[in-house]
């Protein structure tokens, strides 16, 4: 058997009765009286395994994924630049990883002391008043952000603005959320140069506009040059515009979502500011707003009082969204990204970034078609419809970059670009890895026209096939279960 | 001032560790680009709001940052030097060596949310193994690869069973934890769902009820009659819903055979440092019916084009990228991560470890309220059978007590006069050592009377 078949074994295939993971210490109080047989179960059906079987089954699991410590990761909108290895070494120190989040403020002032800063330091980098970490992804930062946009409207009174605009472009999360907290969600279209379509807008501009979700820059990896337009409009309206500051590092020391006109926001920690992505999660998603909307910010924040910082709740607040105080250990890490590269190094962020962007743009515009032909900011969108002539669709290029070693660009999305490939290089990728992953394109294109069967079967060299989605969604197949 | 200095065109020269090109590269690209100056790629950006002055700190070296961060660290009172008693519903638990070196392999920490499936095999399978484990601690049919934490996941179980009964009324038990109510309303409110509270003693549901909430051990630590909340619940054609606490799945049946129709939980108390309330992870299970309700990521077993076994993201038609504003949730990025720290850690624990850890933690917690019963002026307001934390009644006030025992070392209680007068809840597990327990028994002798 190979390493590979092997490690398919599941923990409780694995499973020997009497093994042991781990010893624990004998109880060293008196036994205690249990309590009735009948509130007991007899045993939990978990693993018995020992520790070096443990970490050798996990290390060759992990050896199956690719990630930014092993290849090129240009994941368009996800942001998938390098993760500081100290931003971790930070998060695991034990005054940060074991305190409680009931200790009183007293006991806590240096975790505290950390995110006040934060708190301003995205408040200076947006633009914006004020600032809430309490939330745990970009998702639950537009739900916060809607549900205070709503609560604005009820409090003047203006509860009957119910329909809230979101780009034919944006991220499913946007119209999601809008929908999470009762909105009625209407799409606006892009327009031929992939900017908002201004007229489309002013049709939508009427007394039950509560606000628009707006990606800035898009998910297009477009700046839309008349964004101060577009908020004026919305404003004029009623209405309020919520930035998704999913693209962020496009504009680092470039542009204040305050300046423009934006009223509230979310940034993704996990993007912008280099927090791992972890297969998933975590992240964190602060909401950042303007003095109108400060007020409404999800509890927690963080104040300083008389040199003390303490945890307080905003006078109109939403409400809290979790249990605690926000994901603090991915706090701890975006801090200290902060601080190490300073004012001088997030303004390199952008600079880096876009142009990585526009160069892969530049070098592959002859062979993939180019759907916005302009620069781009941080990602470059491109699509494979001149490739799917040939009868190689953009999910096989996708699937054939693997071999050669690269992730996969972002893959039919935007939905409104057919074949759609969304590639993000971000700032921490060199000149001579972007070549390299020019030249592989270049090589698929060709091989579309040469040997389409080459492309249209990959992946070839990872440790599976293309895998049967459609079975698995057909036949659930959803845990381990012993047979009987 | 090496740090940041500006170069002649208005760029930084500034020379960051994290970002290979050089200036001479840049130099080179822009001229691929047939562009002079780097501004001119952000032109689209309103003049008069471009290149915005930032105030920052400079850039800091990492050995001076890391100076910096372990005084800010070292300046909390942290469990690594103090015996805690602190829990209502984030715990110290034992969380074996081999998790931290695991999860902070690159391949799982520096990966994305595992949409390529062929590259994202091991994710995939931890996901799997997980919902695995979650079902076997529930007593459940299906599981979700995790939510962001205990509260929101209930919040999301609220919302599920309005979806699946067409109904828009969320009853709470009274003795759910307030904060996990509180975020329920954040959840449910906004949407016109009505929350309202349910007496945990002869309960009965008003008609219309979508499901009822539950917690299970109970904020105040105490096991939950589910049965005749099942019996309530079911009267109603209302869906019961768990919140539990994974530790106590090691000895006390799970909320599954009650017939829970959903149960949620926080996992922190399995392989997840406390963290300052997190980041965590949202346990999600369920019953097979009410799959396709489920929010958050699922993964399923297939094969490939050869028949070989492979994972992958299923039933994602559910989902916000897919779905959009008709989704089940607006959840995305979740807490992989920490599902996998929580997988190790069971694995580690194991079928004989999970049960020891939960009848330390039973043996501790009694003993330690068998000696502080013992103490003149300390009551027990709440009777039932309790499993690692209960409710004492002092005879001073709670925070005065907890600065004193701080004193002695000691993190105390939670202190919840705002909903008891003058109580505290005690957490205890196998962490504390006797010692720790007697020293803490002691130290609230002083205020006996």
């Amino acid at each position: 058997m190979n390493t590979l078949d092997n490690n398919r074994r599941l923990l409780m295939e694995r499973s020997v009765p009497g093994r042991v993971g781990t010893v624990l210490p004998d109880l060293d109080v008196p036994e205690q009286p249990l309590p009735g047989k009948e509130m007991l179960r007899d045993e939990v059906d978990l693993p018995e395994v020992t520790e070096p079987e443990i970490v050798r089954y996990f290390t060759n699991l992990s050896r199956m994924n690719f990630s930014i410590d092993t290849h090129f990761y240009p994941l368009g909108s996800c942001t998938m630049k390098y993760n500081p290895k100290i931003n971790d070494e930070a998060a695991f120190l034990p005054g940060f990883a074991a305190i409680h989040p009931q200790q009183p403020a007293a006991q806590v002032q240096g975790a505290l002391e950390l995110m006040h800063h934060l708190q301003n330091y995205l408040a200076e980098i947006t633009g914006m008043a004020g600032v809430s970490l309490a939330s745990l992804a970009g998702a639950q930062g537009e739900l916060c952000g809607i549900l205070m946009i709503q609560k604005y409207h009820r409090d003047r009174g203006d509860g009957d603005r119910l329909k809230m605009l979101v780009p034919d472009s944006a991220h499913g999360t946007n119209p999601a959320s809008a929908a999470m907290a009762g909105f009625r969600v209407v799409s606006i279209p892009t327009d031929a140069d992939g900017n908002c379509d201004l007229e489309a807008l002013k049709k939508e501009a009427t007394p039950d506009l509560a606000g628009m979700m707006i990606t800035l820059p898009s998910t297009l990896g477009l700046f839309d040059p008349n964004i101060t337009e577009v908020n004026r409009l919305i404003h004029e309206a009623g209405g309020l515009v919520y930035a998704d500051g999913a693209n962020m590092n496009a504009l680092l020391g470039r542009a204040k979502m305050g300046d423009l006109g934006f009223d509230v926001m979310h940034l993704n920690l996990h993007k912008t500011f280099s927090t791992p992505h972890g297969g998933g999660g975590p992240g964190a998603g602060p909401v950042c707003a303007q003095p109108n909307l400060q007020p409404y910010l999800a509890a927690p924040v963080v104040e300083k009082r008389d040199g003390r910082f303490v945890l307080s709740t905003p006078e109109k607040t939403i409400g809290k969204v979790s249990a605690s105080h926000g994901n603090f250990g991915v706090l701890v890490r975006a801090y200290t990204y902060i601080r190490t590269l300073g004012d001088a190094g997030l303004k390199l962020v952008s600079e880096n970034a876009v142009l990585n962007a526009n160069y892969i743009l530049s070098k592959l515009k002859d062979k993939y078609l180019l759907p916005f032909d302009r620069p781009c900011m941080h990602e470059v969108v491109l699509s494979a419809n001149w490739q799917k002539a040939k009868g190689v669709r953009g999910l096989e290029t996708a699937k054939r970059l693997l071999d050669y070693g690269f992730h996969a660009p972002t893959m039919y999305f935007p939905l409104t670009v057919d074949e759609a490939l969304l590639i993000e290089p971000t700032e921490t990728e060199s000149k001579e890895t972007l070549d390299e992953f020019i030249e592989a394109m270049r090589a698929i294109d060709q091989e579309a026209t040469e040997n389409p069967e080459l492309v249209q079967n990959a992946p070839h060299t990872l440790p599976v096939r293309r895998l049967n989605e459609a079975q698995a969604a057909r036949r659930p197949d959803l845990r381990w279960e012993r047979k009987e | 001032m090496q740090r940041s200095a500006v170069s002649e065109n208005g760029g930084v020269s500034f020379q960051s560790h994290y970002m290979p090109n050089t200036p001479a590269q840049r130099a080179e690209m822009l001229e691929a680009l047939r562009l002079d100056s780097i501004d001119r790629l952000f032109e689209d950006i309103p003049a008069e709001h471009r290149s915005p002055s930032l105030n920052i700190p400079p850039p800091t070296s990492e050995l001076e940052l890391r100076a910096e961060l372990e005084a800010l660290a070292g300046s909390n009172v942290n469990t690594g030097a103090y015996a805690s008693f602190l829990g209502a519903g984030v715990y110290n638990h034992f969380i074996p060596s081999i998790m931290k070196p695991l999860i902070t392999r690159g391949e799982f920490l520096t990966s994305y949310t595992p949409y390529q499936a062929e590259a994202s095999q091991g994710t995939l399978q931890v996901a799997y193994e997980f919902q695995t484990m979650v079902c076997s601690l529930m007593g459940m049919e299906v599981a979700n690869d995790g939510m962001y934490e205990g509260a929101s996941s209930l919040a999301e179980a609220a919302l599920m069973a309005c979806r699946v009964t067409g109904r828009e009324e969320i009853c709470v038990l009274d003795t759910v934890s307030p904060t996990y109510r509180e975020v329920v309303e954040t959840y449910a409110l906004p949407q016109g769902l009505k929350v309202s509270v349910v007496d945990s003693e002869g309960t009965r549901l008003p008609e219309g009820a979508a499901c009822l909430l539950t917690q299970y051990p109970n904020f105040y630590g105490y096991m939950e009659d589910l049965a005749a909340h099942k019996v309530a619940a079911q009267e109603r054609d209302a869906l019961l819903v768990v919140s539990t606490d994974p530790v106590a799945m090691g000895m006390f049946r799970p909320p599954g055979e009650f017939g829970a129709d959903v149960v949620t939980g926080e996992g922190q108390a399995i392989g997840v440092p406390m963290s300052f309330g997190g980041p965590f992870i949202g346990l999600f299970a369920t019953r097979k019916k009410y799959l396709r309700q489920m929010p958050g990521r699922i993964v399923g077993r297939t094969v490939d084009s050869e028949g070989k076994t492979g994972y992958v993201l299923t039933l994602q038609t559910r989902e916000q990228h897919i779905r959009r504003e008709r989704a089940t949730s607006n959840i995305c990025t979740s807490q992989a991560l920490l599902a996998l720290a929580s997988a190790i850690t069971i694995a580690a624990l194991g079928k004989q470890g999970l049960k020891k850890v939960a009848e330390l933690s039973y043996h501790k917690a009694h003993y330690a309220a068998s000696l502080i019963g013992r103490v003149a002026g300390y009551s027990f307001p709440i009777r039932g059978t309790f499993f690692k934390e209960f409710v004492v009644k002092c005879p001073a006030s709670p925070r005065v007590i907890n600065e004193r025992l701080l004193e002695s070392g000691i993190i105390g209680g939670l202190d919840i006069s705002h909903v008891m007068p003058n109580c505290m809840l005690i957490c205890v597990t196998e962490m504390n050592t006797r010692h720790e327990i007697e020293a803490l028994a002691g130290a609230l002798s002083e205020f006996s009377r």
